[in-house]
């Protein structure tokens, strides 16, 4: 009883951070929604046992991607938004498509998966030494293929975010 | 005892504010909010399986996509500055110039 | 021994080869003389094949010569053949023959004219085409010499092609072929699908497994000899396609005596007597071909009395003549129709060819009543001119006498025959008489009618009737020589009419000595002649008499026989009395009408009143295909074919297919609108669709 009030309450702060930034006008507003809801995933990392991608969680999304964000809202001083027309097709198209993704969605969760799964909270699955002996044993090659990854994002971020004709 | 359906259905809200979020705001970097937060839920999903189903490989791929989240903000951000350089502007609807 | 057939078609062909692509460059002499020596050699080594043709054994003919396979289709195959027998032997002397007489005339009459080296070119071509028709061993190839012949007349015939009346009726002379062309096509594709074969001697031996006469209904062989009539219908200007003959008349005058008067037109009786085994083996077709025969002659003749243009006149004359022939063709007289095609073409080149010496006497003009009195300015080719009309005339004694005579015997007499053909065959040839020497009298006797120009100058003040096209043109001495054809026949400062150079005359006086021998190959019994023709032609036509003999008689009864031939022979003698009479009594209406009393004939025309009108615009025959067939023709292909189909629906899918695809593009084209949020919903919809799929797939 009590996980399942720990985990609508952290999940109401997700949904509640989601919906926040979906409202407010001014980009920096959404970007603190985000890191809420951020943070709130990662308590729910921790709720299902994963300790190791709760732990990252916090360091790489909240800690670092979610403050790139707002350094950038910073630098570029990006006002709130302006009203400008909008595209119908966005509206058309895109508002039943979502609509109909997520009543999929929904009704097939919901539908098909009543079943035994359920979580005991604190029950810790993901530890840091299961997940060492998978990194750089089993999934060696993509490990270094995504550092790899990040050396070209570096570079490309520096070369495009250059001031251009030098 | 929390069932899984409820984990999913959760990530499921969370992609669906994400994909509204893409389609109604005019500001670029809350556009690419909204793609953090779609990363995010699904991030949620793959973690609630690896939960039921005890496989530490969803865990690996939840790393891989945080990985990815971060070089594709970083090289993202710099995109969004060069444009801002160029059109002085952050609303997506004045970036039209490539319309036929 | 082969005896080199080809050579023959050959050597013309090379002729018209050499003088078509370089003869622009080469003088008029170099021309003739290219066209004569082909023409000459050809007729040389014609005659030396006749020669040694004559000298084999009955047993080796008919003589056949392949070169090589033409086409070749599961079982059914065409060689490149040529056939000899008597009837080819026949056809191939008189067409070699007076072709070399009508080129060398041509020298002469053409010597003026822009474009020379293209009508020797033509008429060479023609040669070739011609001889190919005749020599051919199977049908398919005969139709190829058919086909070409009528393209040579068409050259031919419009080779003034700037007046377009020339123009237009070398187009209509092609197209009323083309129609009869289309019968004689199916007519070979029958044969091809119920024998197997083209080849003359195949087919022959596999029709005489029929018994004669066995089908006077319809079945496959009088199909079969319809449609070959109607092929021979266009090609010899019979009813109902004669009608482009008189328009032909638009040609040079030895392109008239050549391949509208000797050879050409004779290409269909040729073909009729060539197929003679399947035309006997159908009393229907049989009876069909002498009705025609006998009305197209009957009705032409009626034309030719009141025509005015010398040529019209000789052109109406041909088509009645050929009807006799087809008449006699008809009544399964073949040899009595190739008998009367020799003698014609005999006599007929000799009467165009003289009414080009007249014409070119006279400086141009072709209107008869402009015309008079030529005899004393052109005796040779009065003197000729008169043998040619007795010779037509049938005035005893002359060939056309043995030949005419021949075929209205057969053609009361036969067991096809009939004694209606006879009385309409002795009309026509009282008609034939009385406009032959109404065109000699009009033409050379009494006084010169025409206008005397003094000076070189005044060309075109000479009045020129415009009676049906004669042959004038707008010219001026300064036209350049290689100048597209005019005519420049009215040198009008020559003042008075005058004779022909030797060129032309000299053909005149061979063909006039042949018109009056060229008969005695068809002296009848009757007449204590041996009917040498009949016996020659014997094998490649059996004959009636002998015919009638087998089926009627059964056994040998010699005094039976001997009775009935005297008592034929007593009849025969008194018809042609008759005939003879008829001949004379057209001379001398013709001579009281035209000579004596020259006002008759206007108030006779006007007494007639429409029926003179009627009959002097052709029946209005022309005028009647152009408004039942031409004109509604004309409107379909126009409205229907051409606006309805081709414009509209053709072109119209093929311009709407493209039209479609560039207003699909154009509306694609505003998805890529630019602006990011729109693509950012077409995304969402195809993720969205995605999903969808992906559960369904999953859930199934």
């Amino acid at each position: 009883m009590s996980h399942l009030i720990l985990f609508l309450i952290f999940a109401a702060l997700c949904v509640g951070g989601a919906i926040n930034l979906l409202v407010q006008r001014h980009p920096i507003n959404s970007a603190l929604s985000l890191v809420l809801v951020t943070g709130s995933l990662a308590l729910i990392y921790l709720l299902l046992g994963a300790e190791f991608v709760a732990a990252i969680q916090i360091i790489i999304y909240a800690g670092a991607v979610m403050v790139l964000f707002i350094f950038v809202i910073m630098l570029l001083n990006a006002g709130a938004e302006e009203e400008t027309k909008g595209s119908r097709v966005a509206i058309l198209l895109g508002v039943p498509g979502l609509i109909l993704g997520l009543s999929t969605a929904t009704w097939v969760l919901a539908t098909r998966y009543p079943g035994p799964g359920s979580v005991i909270i604190g029950q810790l699955h993901g530890t840091a030494p299961g997940m060492g002996r998978l990194l750089f044993r089993d999934f060696l090659l993509p490990f270094e293929v995504t550092s790899v990854l990040i050396l070209i994002a570096i570079m490309g971020a520096v070369v495009l975010a250059r001031r251009g004709s030098d | 005892m929390v069932p899984i359906s409820y984990y999913l259905v959760l990530s499921a809200i969370l992609f669906a504010c994400g994909v509204a979020g893409f389609l109604i705001k005019r500001n670029i970097i809350t556009i690419f909010m909204s793609i953090e937060l779609m990363l995010n839920a699904v991030n949620l999903t793959f973690v609630t399986f690896a939960a039921q189903w005890q496989a530490l490989s969803g865990y690996i791929f939840v790393f891989f996509v945080m990985v990815v989240a971060a070089a594709e903000a970083a090289v993202g951000f710099a995109i969004i500055i060069a444009v801002f350089r160029t059109r002085e502007t952050l609303n997506v609807d004045r970036v039209n110039l490539l319309k036929l | 021994m082969t005896l080199n057939l080809w050579l023959i078609p050959v050597l013309p062909a090379a002729g018209a080869a050499i003088n078509g692509f370089f003869g622009r460059r080469f003088s008029n002499k170099m021309v003739s003389a290219v066209a004569l020596a082909s023409t000459a050699a050809s007729f040389a080594w014609a005659l030396l094949a006749a020669i040694r043709l004559l000298g084999m054994p009955a047993d080796q003919l008919p003589y056949i010569e392949r070169i090589g396979v033409w086409l070749r289709s599961g079982d059914f195959v065409v060689e490149y053949g040529f056939y000899l027998d008597h009837l080819s032997m026949i056809m191939m002397l008189v067409v070699t023959g007076v072709g070399f007489l009508i080129h060398v005339y041509s020298v002469g009459y053409m010597g003026h004219e822009g474009g020379y080296y293209r009508f020797f070119s033509y008429l060479n071509l023609f040669m070739f085409f011609m001889l190919t028709l005749v020599l051919a061993d199977n049908y398919l190839l005969m139709f190829v010499g058919w086909e070409g012949v009528g393209l040579a007349s068409y050259l031919l015939i419009g080779f003034f092609f700037l007046r377009d009346s020339a123009a237009n009726a070398g187009k209509k002379a092609f197209i009323a072929n083309r129609v009869g062309d289309f019968g004689f096509l199916i007519a070979l594709f029958l044969l091809v699908k119920h024998f197997g074969t083209l080849q003359y001697t195949d087919i022959f031996h596999k029709v005489a497994e029929f018994s004669p006469g066995i089908e006077s209904g319809a079945g496959l062989l009088t199909a079969i000899a319809l449609l070959m009539l109607v092929g021979a219908t266009g090609k010899s200007a019979q009813i109902p396609l004669y009608v482009w003959l008189p328009d032909a008349m638009e040609g040079p005058t030895p392109v008239s005596a050549l391949i509208h008067a000797a050879t050409m037109v004779t290409a269909g009786v040729y073909m009729i007597a060539r197929s003679n085994a399947i035309f006997s083996r159908s009393t229907t077709a049989l009876a069909v071909v002498a009705i025609i025969g006998c009305l197209t002659s009957f009705f032409a003749a009626t034309i030719g009395i009141t025509q005015t243009d010398i040529k019209r006149v000789l052109a109406y004359s041909t088509v009645s003549q050929l009807g006799y022939m087809f008449l006699a063709c008809g009544v399964a007289a073949y040899s009595a129709g190739i008998f009367h095609l020799m003698t014609h073409a005999f006599f007929k080149a000799l009467l165009f060819l003289g009414a080009g010496s007249a014409i070119h006497a006279v400086g141009g003009e072709q209107d008869m009543r402009k015309m008079g009195g030529l005899k004393k300015y052109a005796p040779y080719t009065f003197w000729t001119m008169l043998i040619a009309t007795c010779a037509i005339a049938g005035i005893p004694g002359l060939s056309g006498f043995f030949s005419k005579d021949e075929i209205l015997w057969q053609a009361f007499s036969s067991p096809h025959g009939h004694w209606a053909f006879w009385l309409l065959g002795i009309t026509t040839a009282f008609m034939t008489s009385f406009y032959m020497f109404r065109l000699l009298f009009m033409t050379f006797f009494n006084e010169y009618r025409g206008p005397v120009a003094a000076q070189h100058t005044s060309h075109e003040a000479q009045p020129h009737a415009a009676t049906a096209s004669a042959e004038h043109a707008g010219h001026t001495h300064a036209v350049p020589p290689q100048a597209p054809p005019t005519n420049a026949h009215d040198h009008g400062g020559h003042g008075e009419p005058h004779e022909s150079p030797w060129a032309m005359v000299v053909p005149l006086v061979l063909l006039a000595v042949l018109s009056v021998i060229g008969g005695y190959v068809g002296v009848p019994k009757a007449l204590h002649g041996g009917n040498h023709i009949e016996h020659f032609l014997a094998p490649v036509m059996p004959t009636i008499t002998a015919e009638a003999a087998g089926t009627a008689h059964g056994g040998a009864h010699p005094e039976q026989e001997q009775s009935q031939a005297a008592e034929d022979s007593s009849l025969e003698l008194t018809l042609t009395g008759v005939s003879v009479a008829v001949a004379f009594a057209g001379l001398g209406l013709a001579w009281l009408l035209y000579v004596k009393r020259r006002d008759l004939p206007a108030k006779i025309a006007n007494s007639l009143g429409g029926l003179y009108t009627a009959v002097l615009n052709k029946y209005y025959v022309d005028e009647i295909y152009g408004a039942a067939i031409i004109g509604p023709l004309i409107a379909f292909s126009t409205r229907v074919l051409w606006r309805g189909i081709d414009a509209t629906l053709i072109d119209g899918s093929v311009n709407s297919g493209a039209q479609g695809v560039r207003e699909i593009g154009d509306s694609l084209r505003h998805q890529q609108s630019g602006n990011i949020r729109s693509y950012a919903g077409w995304v969402t919809a195809g993720a969205a669709l995605v999903i969808l799929y992906m559960v369904w797939m999953g859930t199934r």
